[in-house]
């Protein structure tokens, strides 16, 4: 296992309220967390616990209502949208359940989208989506479109897509929760390999078989912690029995 | 009934739930009926005045210049006499000085009258008293135009007159139509100048300012025993032509005249009240578009609720149709309550223009045209949505995005907002090419207006120094064009805001996927203005040549001045700031709400 002692996530005492007064809903209460470099964290906890929530404010794709979120070694929850905008184009990736691909472009171009933003050359952000989509299998779909793939070809390309600025961390908010038992399976390959290659990933799922390969376990429930638990080994050589695929 | 009574209920429903959106289309549509109205009312209500003013003046039937006749006054003279006369005054002598007062200075005919009334054209006096030696009377229009009160001093070729009187007359054209008949005359080798008055002296004072430079014409007045047949006896009597204008005018022709100044109100309201029905046309179109992502789930729920395809588009129609309706009642009630404003015949005649009639045509045709604004925006995106499968309606993906590569493929070398901002272009091209028209309609009409500004400046320059009056019917039609341009920039303000905020609701997915990936809100917010910045430059620059070749329309001859082009430059600009103020707003409020949520939102 590749890590470091620095922590690229922090919360302390996170809060996210919604409504007001009767209506209150608290989706996510009082968390801390910590996520070191190179490690895959796994929030597992049943609909409605708040750990898709908790994914969006550790992303800074939302506010929190209280508490503290540390990224990269900055502070974000009092961060401008325009700091958080450069600081999504350089250190954060996220993969979303819907995929959230644009419909209208292609496989490349909506992967070497995220290249573009960040300022870099046509050219460059071009040899830089094809390798991606290389490592992910996806060379010979370059050019369809996304309503042209299947669920799992999508998601490939959305993880293609997070990884385009080389993030420090990538948030994956269910990425199999719309795909089937084999489109899953070709994407815990996947996560395997980032984990592998020291991408430090935090990883919302249901999906148990997502949930072996992290390095570490946290449950979830009515927006809390209610377990953390470090999984030995994590999933490195363990995958192909894990996912069952090892005969 | 059943189905009538559904439709009506359903449709009524909606209108109730969005009462902004249907009060919006109401207000455009009902602005360019009411313009099309005024330009059909217009027509034909100067005739009472004139009718007035020659009964009580005692006007002639026929009006005898002899500028006409060249030297020869002996036929001039003789025409007192001819078949069918029966009553004459003059003929008059009349001179041709210039006139100064309060600074201004104007050409005019003045015309030498006796004291004693006269059995032919006797000009009514609405203030002051009736001409005598050494004051002159001065005409109500031409008075107005100088500044001219009862007790003033003029002078007339540098000598002081005091001014006696005020009165009108049927005789003479309207002020400023007296060179456009009967003759006008001066010395030698000066133009014509359009804004001549007319005054009234003592004949002996009259005779005095002629000279062999400007020498005296004169002015006969003929009543005849068939009023009805004064142009036959016109065209019987008038002297071959010369270069000027004919010598015998009819009093129709006169009543003709008299209706000039409503007439140029009308030759800038009938193309003006079209240009704004195009304007309408493309703005329902934008705001139907924009309603139409909603009311494709309602369709979708009417149909899987048992209603036919047909019954589903009749009921998104039927929202527009009425709203047609409604505004094309606004529109006609408008116009008929405005148009006196407007009908008023100036001050060369007494008495008030007769109330404007709204004929079963002008309603008709008024009706027409809204229900064709409101169906030519709707028609289309009914029957596609009600012919589209039920499950596509209701899951809401009927509307995708179109895919344009070579902008993609441009736009990826832009700065950021410009290549988000033309990728949003690419995916609602109709909704872009829409917006173009109406930024090109708007930038059309204010270059004609600049035209007709510039050339009516440049025509002052070229007549001299000794223009100076205000011409009542510039004045109006200043007036009415003023009217115009304000209300065609405000439907393209509002077409502008509404288009944005369209794009902004349509492209929320895609602006939140974009500041996921790194797009800053000023960026994003840029983008959203760029989807408007660029048909507004577009539109600006063809409606150069569109105004111009409007202007040429219009005008169909006389001429036409060149714009300079730092007023181009600054209409271009000023579009452009405009459209930058007008999406701001609208933009950057886009841009306040998480990401999460407005992803959460788009998917359910």
């Amino acid at each position: 296992m590749n890590q470091s002692d620095e922590p690229v996530v922090r919360a302390r005492n996170l809060r996210k309220d919604y409504g007001s007064e009767e209506g209150l809903v608290r989706a996510v209460d009082g968390i801390d967390l910590d996520v070191i470099r190179g490690e895959t964290v796994a929030v597992m906890g049943p609909s409605g616990c708040g750990k898709s929530t908790l994914l969006h404010l550790l992303g800074g794709l939302d506010r929190p209502t209280a508490g503290e979120v540390w990224l990269a070694g900055q502070r974000i929850d009092e961060m401008s949208e325009r700091a958080l905008a450069h600081l999504r184009r350089s250190a954060i990736g996220f993969v979303f359940q819907a995929f959230q691909l644009m419909d209208e472009l292609t496989v490349l171009e909506n992967v070497e989208l995220p290249a573009l933003l960040a300022g870099r050359s046509p050219r460059a952000a071009c040899r830089r989506a094809t390798e991606l989509l290389e490592q992910v299998g996806l060379t010979q779909r370059m050019t369809h479109l996304p309503t042209a793939l299947s669920g799992g070809q999508r998601q490939r390309v959305a993880i293609a897509r997070a990884l385009a600025n080389e993030p420090v961390i990538v948030f994956a908010d269910e990425p199999t929760g719309n795909l089937d038992s084999v489109a899953t399976t070709e994407l815990l390959g996947l996560f395997d390999a980032l984990h592998t290659s020291g991408l430090t990933l935090v990883i919302v799922t249901h999906d148990e078989r997502v949930a072996a390969t992290a390095d570490r376990l946290i449950s979830m429930r009515d927006g809390a912690f209610v377990g953390d638990t470090r999984l030995t080994g994590g999933s490195t050589g363990n995958l192909a029995r894990l996912a069952g695929l090892d005969g | 009934m059943g189905r009538l009574l559904l439709i009506w209920r359903l449709a009524a429903r909606d209108l109730r739930c969005r009462p902004a959106q249907a009060a919006l289309l109401l207000v455009v549509i009902a602005a360019a009926m009411t313009s099309l109205t005024l330009g059909l009312v217009l027509h034909g209500v100067t005739a009472k005045p004139y009718a007035q003013t020659q009964a009580q003046t005692a006007g002639p039937d026929v009006a005898a210049s002899s500028v006409g006749y060249g030297g020869d006054s002996e036929t001039f003279a003789a025409l007192a006499h001819a078949p069918g006369v029966t009553a004459h005054s003059g003929p008059y002598p009349v001179a041709w000085p210039v006139l100064r007062a309060h600074g201004v200075s104007a050409d005019v005919m003045a015309e030498g009258r006796d004291q004693a009334p006269a059995v032919v054209d006797q000009p009514k006096v609405l203030q002051g008293s009736w001409v005598r030696p050494g004051g002159v009377v001065v005409e109500r229009a031409f008075a107005d135009a100088l500044g001219i009160h009862v007790g003033d001093t003029v002078t007339l070729d540098g000598k002081p007159f005091p001014v006696v009187g005020i009165a009108v007359t049927a005789a003479v054209p309207v002020y400023s139509q007296v060179c456009f008949y009967g003759g006008c005359s001066g010395p030698a080798g000066r133009p014509k100048q359009f804004d001549t008055g007319l005054i009234w002296l003592t004949q002996p004072t009259v005779r005095g300012l002629a000279g062999s430079a400007n020498p005296l014409t004169y002015y006969l007045n003929l009543r005849l025993s068939d009023p009805a047949a004064a142009p036959a006896f016109v065209s019987q009597h008038q002297p071959p032509p010369t270069n000027g204008p004919a010598a015998l005018t009819s009093w129709q022709s006169l009543s003709a005249a008299a209706g000039t100044l409503v007439s140029q109100e009308q030759n800038v309201l009938s193309p003006a009240s079209w240009l704004l029905s195009l304007l309408a046309l493309a703005t329902v179109a934008v705001v139907a578009g924009g309603r139409m992502a909603e009311q494709e789930r309602r369709v979708g729920l009417l149909k899987a609720a048992g209603a036919t395809p047909s019954l589903a588009a009749i009921v998104l129609l039927a929202e527009h149709l009425i709203i047609a309706i409604c505004a094309a009642g606004v529109g006609l009630a408008a116009g008929w309550l405005v148009a006196p404003l407007l009908t008023s015949p100036g001050a060369s005649l007494v008495g008030a223009a007769s109330a404007p009639t709204l004929t079963l045509a002008t309603v008709l045709l008024v009706v027409v045209v809204a229900l064709i604004v409101a169906t030519a925006s709707t028609l289309v995106p009914a029957v596609r949505a009600a012919r589209i499968s039920t499950v596509r309606l209701l899951t809401g993906s009927v509307r995708s995005p179109r895919r344009q590569a070579w902008l993609i493929k441009l736009s990826s070398r832009l700065p950021v907002p410009l290549l988000l901002g033309l990728r949003l272009v690419a995916r609602r091209p109709r909704r872009t090419l829409l917006s173009g028209a109406s930024f090109t309609v708007t930038a059309a009409t204010i270059v004609a207006v600049l035209i007709y500004h510039a050339t009516v400046h440049h025509d002052a320059l070229r007549t001299g120094p000794y223009s100076g009056a205000a011409d009542p019917g510039q004045a109006r039609v200043d007036q009415v064009l003023l009217v115009v341009t304000v209300i065609m920039v405000v439907l393209a303000a509002a077409n502008a805001l509404f288009t944005t905020w369209a794009t902004v609701l349509d492209a929320r997915r895609f602006s939140a996927i974009a500041r996921s990936l790194g797009t800053t809100p000023r960026q994003t917010a840029s983008s959203l203005s760029v989807t408007q910045l660029l048909p507004a430059l577009t539109g600006a620059l063809l409606g150069i040549p569109a105004g111009t070749a409007l202007y040429g329309a219009v005008q169909d001859s006389g001429s036409q001045a060149g714009l300079p082009l730092l007023w181009l430059v600054f209409l271009v600009l000023g579009m452009l700031a405009a459209v930058v103020a007008l999406t701001a707003a609208p933009a950057s409020i886009s841009t306040r709400q998480p990401i999460a949520q407005i992803l959460q939102s788009e998917a359910a």
